[in-house]
């Protein structure tokens, strides 16, 4: 047993990391809103050229992705990470270009009380995932209604009138792994996000100065970000044991250990963005400040191949 | 682009070599534990020491004894993997828990190793393999508690003697244990780390006097105990005089991530069992697990400690790769803390009237439920409380700034 990052997968997620940092500093994330959220194709093939989306075909393992995806949720960058990554993974040859970044590909999964489809406007293609089949849509085609205000300005939205049609492009089993490595790849970038909605956090207690010393000496404000260092952590361990048993690197049942990473990751994910605004007191409420930005895309992320609740059915329908 | 230098890859899966010692220690566990004796009763100490050390011999013989302790004094010098395999099998076997031993196995014996001169080496290490000495701790005081260094039982050399006076408090097991590792106040004029001395107590020493502490779960491991002018012979100091936080400290670097190792294995059949329990009972006509709020919250907590096994193994293999286990030591006991007291609440509120029986009622499985609840209500205070632990987590790993 070895479930320690190897020292390749610390290099590559140290790659990744600063060329987040460099490509996509958390300065650039509000002019993204001013633009109504739009994504910016150069951005997306840069990264397709550091090989986000072709990871599998490259050799990587899918904890190796998990480590990569952490980075992108970790740096907020917004876009339909995974589902390009599982068309460039899945659907190789159907939805070519998805690899090297000139496709744009989002999947909406047909949900209650309501189906939405993210970043709509920038797709080339639309895949709907219901129940255990996908199909693939012409994002231009299908009748939808736009939501004004998208709650995470990152994340523009439109709901589906309608859901059907298109051509199938998977079912059974390719489906059912599909959504593990959905859930998983998002679980590893709620992880990522939590771990920046604490950095950002300590950094300010460590500064801000109330009472004549730093926040951050208040136990009150130490035992918070303490909290959110135990979710994040045991998030993370929770999905790093559900990407090496995806690798088929454990004998744990499989869906059983994605179901617990994502519904860990979720609420690390949304008790992170949450204390993280506590801890910035009304600072934490402005746009200006970064820490709502953690949450909102909790928020989203969360929503992404079941929520937290739904996980935690899943795992009682399994005991 | 990032290229793949190697195949090495995480993996949650046992080597040969892990599933041998595995498959070794099943075979021998199923060979001798037909022959142990059943487990007296919680508080027939006497009783208990001959249960323990003689489970602790048979360890010996078999080569299993001081399973992590390094081999040139007597230990396995197994890898923290190998220990974890040890633990899981001992606790799904039900083979006896270390016990009384468990001061002499994995607090002071390991500080001997690290501190001890080789005449102190060689007449105490190999009886605590053997289980021929039975340890205990003597560090915390009344008024030293989570601020241990603060400790005031004070030691006065006379001679070739210290000579203790003042208490100590929560000493397992010091009605019948054969020595005490004691952290004692050799100079109060210096700040308070830096005058405190670590010493071998001898239980038989005059002037001691030990009282039980009742628990509120009833049971008697606990003691206090008083010093009216103990006289020690300077011999059996370790470390220097007014060395002693240092040597104290050393013993916490020894945590190899499997501290909780069969408590979790418990903890994880507890949830099992409360979730058949809750098949088994009925609320409002049905199955109580037929109500969607339980039904999660016991699904909650089971995932939760899946996670928590998870981080174990992690731990366990940061240490076996760095030597040391980072922050994931302290946010495993404190999520692990939390997580029980859920669990207690939890089995209550699934109980109901039942709960009010701490044995068995009307043929159901309720007791270890109640007593799991409140054992829980000690594992966030036990060995630092979750608050400590807090302040720990925040100041050493986040960089936060200290409150004093």
């Amino acid at each position: 047993m070895d479930f320690w990052r190897t020292q390749d997968q610390e290099a590559l997620q140290d790659g990744i990391r600063s060329f987040c940092q460099g490509r996509f500093p958390i300065e650039s994330l509000q002019p993204i809103e001013a633009t109504g959220g739009r994504l910016d194709r150069a951005a997306w093939r840069d990264l397709a050229g550091v090989g986000v989306f072709s990871l599998r075909h490259d050799g990587f393992s899918i904890t190796d992705s998990a480590l990569v995806f952490e980075e992108l949720g970790r740096a907020l960058i917004p876009g339909p990470l995974t589902a390009t990554y599982l068309a460039a993974t899945h659907l190789r040859t159907v939805l070519e270009g998805a690899d090297s970044g000139e496709r744009i590909v989002g999947l909406a999964q047909v949900a209650e009380p309501v189906t939405m489809a993210e970043h709509l406007l920038d797709l080339d293609s639309l895949l709907i995932l219901q129940g255990d089949s996908i199909a693939v849509v012409d994002p231009n085609s299908v009748p939808t209604q736009v939501v004004e205000r998208p709650l995470d300005p990152l994340t523009p939205v439109h709901v589906m009138l309608s859901a059907t049609g298109g051509e199938i492009v998977a079912t059974g089993d390719v489906v059912r792994q599909w959504c593990r490595e959905g859930a998983v790849l998002t679980a590893a970038m709620q992880v990522g996000a939590s771990f920046a909605a604490i950095d950002l956090a300590v950094e300010y207690a460590k500064g801000r100065e109330q009472f004549g010393r730093p926040i951050g000496a208040f136990q009150a404000v130490k035992h918070m970000a303490a909290d959110m260092l135990v979710k994040a952590e045991v998030a993370r361990a929770a999905t790093y044991a559900a990407a090496v048993n995806l690798d088929g690197n454990g004998d744990d049942d499989l869906d059983r250990a994605v179901s617990v990473a994502k519904m860990l990751a979720g609420d690390a994910a949304l008790f992170c963005g949450k204390i993280g605004i506590q801890i910035h007191g009304g600072m934490g409420f402005t746009w200006e400040v970064n820490a709502q930005r953690y949450w909102k895309r909790a928020v989203v992320l969360d929503t992404h191949y079941g929520n937290s609740e739904m996980h935690a059915d899943a795992l009682a329908g399994s005991m | 682009m990032y290229q793949i230098l190697s195949r090495v890859a995480m993996d949650l899966r046992y080597t040969e070599q892990e599933q041998t010692f595995r498959a070794e220690l099943r075979a021998w566990l199923a060979d001798v534990l037909p022959s142990v004796a059943p487990e007296p009763h919680r508080d027939d100490w006497k009783n208990r020491r001959v249960w323990d050390t003689g489970w602790q011999r048979m360890l010996f013989d078999a080569g299993y004894a001081g399973i992590n302790w390094p081999k040139e004094y007597g230990g396995r010098g197994a890898t923290p993997t190998e220990h974890l395999i040890f633990l899981e099998e001992t606790e799904r076997m039900r083979a006896p828990y270390v016990g009384m031993n468990f001061v002499g196995l994995l607090h002071a014996g390991p500080t001997l190793v690290a501190e001890a001169s080789t005449e102190q080496k060689a007449h105490h290490l190999p009886s605590i393999l053997k289980g021929d000495h039975v340890w205990c701790q003597g560090f915390s005081e009344p008024n030293a508690g989570s601020d241990l260094a603060s400790l005031q039982c004070r030691a006065i050399r006379d001679g070739d003697d210290y000579v203790i006076t003042g208490q100590k408090i929560w000493t397992s097991f010091a009605h019948i244990a054969d020595y005490c590792e004691m952290l004692v106040r050799t100079d109060t004029e210096v700040p308070k780390h830096r005058g405190i001395t670590w010493l071998i107590l001898p239980m038989d020493a005059k002037g001691m006097d030990i009282r039980p502490l009742r628990t509120m779960e009833g049971s008697t491991e606990f003691c206090e105990v008083f010093f009216d002018e103990v006289r020690v012979p300077v011999a059996n100091r370790v470390g220097d005089e007014n060395d002693g936080w240092r040597v104290a400290m050393v013993t916490l670097s020894f945590e190899r991530g499997t501290a909780f190792v069969s408590e979790m294995l418990q903890s994880m059949e507890l949830v099992r069992d409360l979730a058949d329990l809750a098949k088994k009972v009925t609320r409002n006509g049905s199955a109580a697990w037929d109500d969607t709020g339980l039904r999660r919250d016991i699904a909650h907590l089971s995932g939760e400690l899946d996670a928590l096994w998870s981080l174990t193994k992690r731990n366990i293999s940061e240490a076996q790769r760095t030597g040391f286990v980072g922050v994931g030591g302290n946010v495993f006991k404190l999520a692990y803390s939390e997580l029980r007291q859920r669990l207690g609440e939890l089995s209550l509120r699934l109980l109901d009237r039942a709960s009010l029986s701490l044995d068995d009622v009307h043929e159901l499985p309720t007791g270890k439920h109640v007593h799991g609840r409140i054992h829980a209500l000690s594992i966030g205070i036990a060995a630092g409380t979750s608050q400590v632990q807090r302040n720990i987590v925040a100041e050493r790993t986040l960089g936060l700034p200290k409150d004093r």
